[in-house]
């Protein structure tokens, strides 16, 4: 496993020291892309000079919110789908649709109903997010093994009590794995927002770098950008692994 | 074996299921204290669904039946359920598996350690107490369920198949371990098998039921020393036995995977 | 029967739900039901909008045939070289999750306007999750399988087309269903940003000049044909899995 891990790293430093070198040596013109090295220095300096704090803190709120919003509105319409069996047959199609539909396509709408603010951009990463934490409780009810729900009733549990010991333990490993996605399509959902159509945010603070030709800049935010994803979806699976380590193998 | 007294009753019960599937019954059966009652049937003759309805966790159709003397509805107070599938906790520790219960029933800290620490010794579990199920054998997993239900030193034991998964010599350990439980508790035993030599190895009584609707067929006694062991199946009786229940089981077998006997 | 009057009723909730929406926002932001649908037909009828389609159709062509062949390679040979996969599954699957949207600059600097910016586009929103199945797929193919075919003394040729290759398809195809759809998506958000023309541009444009009613019924035009393509895509899969 260690072999495998180095050898990831190493791929990964490889290619940005290939980056670098078609940057230094003048391969690529430094218009269309610029040394990763560039980047990161760039980057310290915005964040030294205070020019990102803003446009971070919204796509955060704004992340956040959607994220939260997602994970709370699909534990709740998974468990109530999962209830009924004949709901659940007639949304399924709905289910498994619902990520050929470009989000931001109701970022107009959002706006007319929410306001100019965070919030049409939380209800487009929520928007994004939900159906995979309802899918998610689904399967992870769907996982609650039947005997289990028996044991239960042998000790006398209550409802809370079956929630608690038994019916979310079981559920977990599926619930994570829409946790992880949740926050993967919030994320997604809210920066193509901001690039797209938005005032604000580090979505559209990319998009005004591109056309203002700031490209260090549009690239130093580009890999904030992927910098953030990258390490929140890492502590995700880290955690992930944590709680569930024990149980497999 | 003093006097035996009826520890469970079940008069006239039947269960029919929603669908109209009449799974069961109608039964009739006094289990008495302290006995080791094994029930064979069938493949689908509604053993399970005997199993069910004597510890609650389903209502009979028609008839009654009592546990202690008082009537069944809920699971009772003072018994205890082992299933056929792997009911081990995956989140808890082998030692926190056999805590559950007492721990749900608010028992003091000293108490719960001295009464895991009995049962993980008495499973062969002592070395396991922080292993998750997961990194144990099905075996190991099956004694952990056991292990849980015994802290709770039921009064009535019910086991649904379970070593039903288990390869045949550890059927034969865990046979073994589930007569020493018995004797050392002196709880009643029901258990549920489709093992013949299973039944005819562990029990007092074997009842034999038909194929569905199930009712008791034929009750066989034993009469094997209240100490005894999987040696027993080299005793002829053990034998004889087998062989007594196989020929009333096999026309109800062979009714049940749809031949005409 | 209860059937069609269960997917009847979530069809009405539907509407119901978007005549809220046009009840609470108003005509600025969207048009209500009856009058987007007579637009879309509109819309369908006239000259003018066949040209948008086509280009739209013709770059997600191209880019769904890219990703699956792509996507396919990749995926067969990070499956079968277990090493390789163990090293970039976890590359390919956090650049599943980061917001692609924001290479676009990139894009469009590599490959210009036009045609193959939306195709890229469409690429790298697609190819992935093709290849992730794919790999999955392989790397699941049951032992006992392979023992099957040289205990049945088959060639290897037999043994990939008789034996592995219907073994992996039903995953294939569920990866090709969700790479169909975000190939879709890609190619129509390359079209908000690298194109005059095509579906996507459409969409954008309309935001931009306020033209609720060509935007709201070229929306559900979009959507309509992606959950259309889906459900065909999902009947597919069911076929390929024996689960009908």
């Amino acid at each position: 496993m260690r072999g495998v891990a180095l050898t990831r790293l190493g791929v990964i430093a490889a290619f940005i020291a290939l980056l670098e070198a078609l940057c230094r040596f003048g391969i690529v013109k430094p218009l269309t892309l610029v040394a990763p090295s560039r980047m990161v220095g760039t980057l310290i300096d915005l964040i030294q000079a205070g020019d990102v704090g803003d446009d971070a803190a919204r796509t955060a709120i704004e992340v956040a919110g959607a994220f939260v919003l997602a994970i709370l509105l699909g534990v709740s319409i998974g468990a109530v789908i999962h209830a009924i069996p004949r709901l659940r047959r007639a949304v399924a199609p709905v289910l498994v649709s619902w990520y050929a539909v470009p989000s931001f396509v109701f970022y107009p709408l959002f706006i007319a109903l929410l306001g100019l603010s965070e919030a049409p951009l939380i209800a487009i990463g929520a928007f994004s997010a939900t159906p995979a934490m309802v899918v998610a409780t689904i399967s992870g009810l769907d996982r609650v093994p039947r005997v289990l729900r028996r044991v239960a009733r042998v000790h006398r549990m209550g409802f809370w009590d079956t929630l608690r010991h038994i019916t979310l333990p079981s559920a977990l490993p599926s619930l994570f794995t829409g946790v992880k996605l949740a926050f993967a399509y919030a994320f997604i959902g809210v920066i193509a927002g901001e690039f797209i159509l938005s005032g604000g945010g580090l979505g559209y603070a990319i998009a005004y770098a591109y056309e203002s030709f700031e490209t260090a800049k549009m690239y130093a935010l580009m890999l904030l950008v992927l910098g953030v994803g990258v390490a929140v979806n890492a502590g995700l699976h880290t955690w992930e692994g944590r709680l569930l380590r024990r149980r497999q193998r | 074996m003093s006097t035996p007294t009826a520890h469970a009753t079940l008069r006239g019960v039947t269960r029919i299921y929603p669908s109209l599937v009449h799974a069961l019954g109608p039964v009739d059966l006094d289990l008495r204290q302290g006995e080791f009652f094994s029930v064979v049937g069938p493949s689908g003759c509604g053993k399970s669904t005997l199993l069910d309805v004597l510890a609650g966790l389903s209502a009979p159709t028609s008839g009654t039946i009592a546990f202690e003397g008082r009537p069944v509805n809920g699971v009772p107070d003072g018994v205890g359920v082992v299933f056929q599938e792997d009911s081990s906790f995956a989140w808890l520790n082998v030692q926190d598996n056999v805590a559950f219960g007492l721990r749900r029933a608010g028992m003091e800290a000293a108490e719960i350690k001295r009464r895991v620490e009995y049962a993980l010794g008495f499973m062969g579990l002592r070395d396991f107490a922080t292993a998750f199920p997961a990194q144990l054998s099905g075996g190991m997993r099956q004694r952990v369920c056991i292990a849980r239900t015994l802290v709770m030193q039921p009064r009535l034991i019910l086991l649904d198949e379970p070593f039903g998964a288990l390869d045949q010599q550890t059927r034969l350990l865990m046979g073994d371990e589930l007569l020493r439980l018995w004797r050392e508790t002196g709880a009643t035993v029901m258990l549920i098998t489709h093992a013949l030599d299973e039944a005819a190895m562990l029990s007092d009584r074997v009842g034999v039921m038909s194929s569905r609707p199930g009712c008791f067929i034929d009750l066989a006694v034993t009469d094997w020393p209240r100490a005894r062991d999987s040696r027993i199946v080299s005793d002829p009786a053990f034998g004889l036995l087998t062989a007594r229940l196989w020929s009333s089981l096999r026309a109800e077998s062979m009714k049940a995977i749809g031949r005409v006997a | 029967m209860t059937r069609w009057i269960d997917n009847l009723a979530i069809l009405l909730a539907l509407l119901g739900l978007w005549y809220l929406a046009w009840w609470q926002a108003g005509d600025s932001a969207i048009t209500p039901p009856v009058q987007t649908l007579k637009f879309a037909l509109y819309l369908l009828g006239s000259a003018d909008f066949w040209p948008h389609v086509w280009a739209t159709v013709l770059a997600f062509l191209y880019a769904l045939a890219i990703s699956a062949v792509l996507g396919i390679t990749l995926g067969l040979v990070l499956g079968l070289h277990r090493f390789s996969g163990e090293v970039f599954e976890p590359i390919l699957a956090s650049f599943y999750t980061i917001p692609k949207v924001t290479l676009y600059p990139l894009m469009l600097l590599i490959f210009g306007l036009g045609l193959s910016a939306k195709v890229a586009f469409g690429v790298i929103h697609g190819m992935i999750p093709v290849t992730l199945f794919t790999l999955a797929a392989v790397k699941n193919i049951p032992g006992v399988l392979t023992r099957t075919a040289r205990a049945l003394r088959l060639s290897p040729r037999q043994t990939a087309l008789h034996v592995l290759m219907p073994a992996v398809l039903p995953e294939i195809i569920s990866g090709l269903r969700i790479g169909f759809a975000l190939t879709f998506l890609g190619v129509l958000i390359g079209e908000m940003f690298a194109s005059q023309r095509g579906l996507g541009f459409l969409i954008i444009n309309g935001i931009n000049q306020h033209d609720v009613a060509r935007t709201t019924a070229v929306i559900v035009i979009v959507v309509t044909a992606a959950v259309l393509a889906n459900g065909a895509l999902l009947r597919l899969d069911r076929h390929a899995r024996h689960d009908v």
